[in-house]
């Protein structure tokens, strides 16, 4: 293979593997502190797609705002959405076993695609790549890749990062390590377990709904987008384990590459690469590569 | 003297049955046959998540394998021989769940539910993105499959009567294997991995074996109610394996209870109703178009409210009524 | 002559960077009750773990029967003999006294492929009334097992692994919140079945363990720090100061 090819599918898959990352890690942060297993999630990814679509226009007409500030009206409104989905509905969800989470959430897709159907429509749209990231650019001088892919990658590390830091250095992530590997200590430390839930789905909502958005002038925006990209991240939430984010982290990684290149070197059975992964992990490691508590 | 009234009652319900197509049209016989295809997918996944309490949410793969394994080797010049295509059918869904079974079933709880997901995908990307079974356009199955010994015609389904008799026929034996199996040893041993596996592999039951057998005879029973779907209307594409499938044949079995076997039947049928009533312009006017608004509400609502199904509902108001008997009333106080 | 039912040697298993065992052996020998005695955290459920084979050990072999049995699982064991009863009490509430226990005493008469009718079993109604006599639960029988009362459940609990014919039995604190008529009633019940079976009894209750027991081996975080008859334990200088020590 030639080796710029190479390489330029090496950072396709990366950015792919990015883009995972961002919406699997608030669905295994969702799983591994409330318990909540949401199959609804995939949905926050198609509407902050649509959000990007839909607010375009609005953002540039009102407040003058380019792409950034339209990603970022994204992520306020998401944000918004979370918390209050997490207070109307998923504190419902806590008390429940698995299997009506499963099929409360499954009813909660279908609310979801048919209020976007009202809102917006069912069409496929395109979200254009704004002029000051189109283009390509001369890597190394010995290629040329997308100049927006770069930009895509650069914004997930950033997020990641981060979240790294959150995680690390601040008290809700410090909180919030707690509470995934234990969530009946936090509850008994005094510390306001509804509040921290809430702000917990909130960002989960904002990150799949970035990666949405984000991802839109790529992938464009099609109703079914949600739903793939679903069980994809379920896989690697198994791949990692739940409740973790490093193993969130690097099984994203993994699935970019094995999808990215199992497209090239057997583009007929593309869509099961990812699937037989899954199959040999589970031989091997039944629970994960990061088995978090 | 209470299980000759249940007997007499059951014999009343399926001669009631038998005769329905006398009566009623041809779009509520063939919804009739939908409904009985459904209920007998449903009375499968029972097996899995009532009987021996494993969550499946990719059951649809089998229910897909089937019906596309008997519309592929079928003939396109003349009606296929039932005499290999639905043992064929059924084998060849087996033979996907041994396969991803014997891998699903080393995981637990939430990641079980997560990886069964993820294998019916695979399937289902499998006739999405192949030529294998026509890609997203699906293919049809020209002639149904009749019950051929050498040259003797024994069953031709052509008919919708006939046809609608032998899907009945073929959901009671299915609803009849599935009652005794679970009152064999195996059932017996399955319930009692359901309530304590740990229990039960201390007293020496290696519960691999027997998860891993159910999940098979599930897929088996899948792909019986696959075969017949697609000889019903002669036509399969990739979406009978996709997820919102495997989520609607799970969602039978809650609603309908998976404490008891009928619950998959009536759980089949009460949401099969549901979702035909949803649709329906006559009943609901413009919002039939929105049925997925509707729908998704009723499916939150009644979760929420039945957690054990239609058929827990006589449990649950007997335990609430003794429970308000046991309360003394605040005035006594 | 005594003879060794089940012997471990070396068993080491580690979680992440925590050793929970470190190269333990013991021996379990028919007649004799061998009681593990430690603090909490000492790696005594654990090694009940290992040994009935719910954990794989990462280092270290168990034999039983003459046979290599490390990497057998579970169920394999528990046919060849291998009984446990669990802390946490694990006794089907449903189903009747009689009904638990034939539950059991089925796991060695039928495969997974057995279809055959449930009720017609004679052998394991059999074993399971022989169980129930054991145990001292005959007058139980019929009665719903979760409208037991404590001390009747833990018996219960007993009464499940001796369905199966053990040889060899893993009792996890099987005394865990039991008043004094029930224990000495448990005592007595563990004095019955010591001639025929070898007994590991994991306990917590130190007057029980030094009545009932023939050998006591003491663990401190993970690793053994003294075995022998009662009467050594009690006057080992390290045993009292590490566990039994109160010189307040």
């Amino acid at each position: 293979m030639d080796p710029v090819i190479f390489l330029i599918q090496c950072l396709n898959a990366v950015q792919y593997g990015l883009l995972l990352f961002l919406v699997a890690s608030g669905l295994t942060l969702i799983f591994g502190i409330m318990g909540i297993i949401n199959l609804a999630h995939g949905s926050f990814y198609m509407i902050g797609a649509y959000m990007a679509f839909a607010l375009q226009p609005l953002v540039a007409q009102y407040l003058g705002g380019g792409f950034v500030a339209t990603l970022l009206a994204c992520v306020v409104l998401a944000s918004l959405l979370g918390y209050f989905l997490e207070w109307a509905f998923y504190s419902y969800l806590y008390r429940r076993d698995h299997l009506q989470q499963v099929l409360m959430t499954y009813g909660l897709i279908l609310v979801f695609e048919e209020l976007r159907s009202i809102i917006i429509d069912n069409d496929v749209h395109g979200v254009g790549v704004p002029a000051w990231l189109q283009g390509t650019v001369s890597l190394g001088g010995i290629m040329t890749y997308p100049v927006y892919r770069l930009f895509i990658s650069l914004v997930c590390l950033l997020v990641a990062g981060l979240m790294y830091w959150v995680l690390t250095r601040s008290r809700l992530g410090m909180m919030i390590r707690a509470g995934a590997s234990n969530r009946e200590m936090i509850s008994s430390l005094g510390i306001d377990i509804n509040r921290l839930f809430r702000i917990v789905f909130a960002i989960g909502v904002a990150l799949a709904a970035l990666a949405g958005a984000i991802a839109a002038p790529v992938s464009s925006v099609y109703p079914g987008m949600g739903h793939a990209v679903l069980i994809i991240c379920f896989v690697v939430v198994v791949i990692g384990g739940i409740g973790s984010i490093r193993g969130a982290f690097l099984a994203a990684m993994l699935v970019g590459f094995v999808d990215t290149f199992g497209q090239v070197f057997f583009p007929a059975a593309a869509g099961v690469m990812v699937y037989l992964l899954m199959a040999a992990i589970l031989l091997f490691k039944p629970e994960g590569l990061f088995k978090q508590g | 003297m209470q299980s000759t009234l249940r007997a007499v009652l059951l014999l009343a319900l399926v001669c009631l049955a038998a005769l329905l197509p006398m009566a009623a049209s041809d779009y509520y016989t063939g919804l009739a046959v939908k409904v009985m295809i459904y209920a007998l997918f449903a009375l499968s996944l029972q097996l899995l998540v009532g009987g021996a309490g494993l969550v499946s949410l990719g059951h649809a793969a089998f229910f897909g394998i089937a019906a596309y394994f008997v519309t592929l080797l079928s003939p396109e010049s003349g009606a296929g021989n039932m005499l290999w295509l639905l043992p064929g059918a059924v084998l060849a869904a087996m033979a996907y769940a041994a396969v991803t079974g014997a891998l699903s079933l080393r995981t637990k709880g939430i990641y079980f539910i997560m990886v069964t997901l993820a294998f019916a995908q695979m399937a289902y990307y499998v006739f999405h993105d192949t030529k294998l079974g026509g890609g997203t356009d699906g293919i049809y199955l020209y002639f149904r499959p009749e019950l051929r010994l050498g040259e003797w015609v024994l069953l031709n389904l052509d008919a919708p009567y006939a046809f609608y008799l032998f899907t009945l026929a073929c959901l009671l034996l299915g609803w009849g294997f599935l009652a005794a199996l679970m009152r064999s040893r195996f059932g017996a041993a399955l319930t009692g991995i359901r309530v304590n596996e740990q229990r039960m592999r201390a007293a020496g039951y290696s519960t691999f074996g027997y998860k891993l057998m159910a999940y098979v005879l599930a897929g088996g029973l899948a792909g019986a109610a696959g075969f017949l779907y697609a000889a019903k209307d002669g036509y399969v594409n990739p979406e009978l394996l996709a997820w919102d499938q495997s989520g609607l044949v799970l969602l039978m079995v809650i609603l309908g209870g998976s404490s008891r076997l009928w619950g998959a039947i009536v759980g089949a049928v009460a949401l099969t109703l549901l979702q035909e009533a949803f649709q329906s312009q006559d009943l609901m006017g413009d919002i039939a178009q929105r049925w997925h608004l509707t729908f998704g509400l009723a499916i939150i609502v009644l979760v929420a409210l039945l957690p054990n199904g239609l058929a827990g509902l006589p449990g649950q108001w007997r335990q609430r009524r003794q429970a308000a008997r046991i309360k003394p009333s605040a005035s006594s106080l | 002559m005594t003879q060794t039912l089940l012997s471990a040697k070396n068993i080491t298993r580690r979680f992440g960077g925590l050793t929970a065992i470190d190269h333990v052996s013991l021996d379990l020998k028919k007649g004799a009750v061998h009681a593990v005695i430690g603090t909490n955290g000492a790696g005594k459920s654990t090694l009940v773990s290992v040994l009935s084979g719910e954990l794989a050990p990462n280092e270290g072999h168990i034999f039983m029967g003459g046979h290599d049995i490390t990497a057998w699982p579970q169920p394999r064991r528990a046919r060849a003999g291998m009984g446990r009863s669990y802390q946490r009490t694990t006794i089907f509430p449903s189903l009747t006294v009689h009904e638990n226990c034939r539950v059991t005493a089925q796991a060695r008469h039928q495969y997974f492929w057995s279809w055959g009718a449930a009720r017609r079993c004679q052998a394991s109604s059999e074993a399971a009334d022989h169980a129930l006599a054991l145990a001292g639960l005959e007058k139980e029988r019929d009665r719903v097992a979760g409208l037991l009362s404590h001390g009747a459940k833990r018996q219960l609990e007993i009464a499940m692994s001796l369905a199966t014919h053990p040889s060899v039995l893993l009792l996890d604190e099987p005394l865990a919140g039991m008043g004094p008529e029930e224990t000495e009633r448990m005592l007595s019940l563990l004095d019955s079945l010591k001639a025929e079976h070898a007994i590991l009894l994991v306990e917590h209750d130190m007057d029980a363990v030094f009545k009932i027991s023939d050998e006591i081996t003491v663990m401190v975080n993970g690793a053994v720090i003294a075995h022998g008859d009662p009467a050594a334990i009690r006057a080992d200088p390290l045993v009292q100061t590490a566990y039994l020590g109160e010189d307040e």
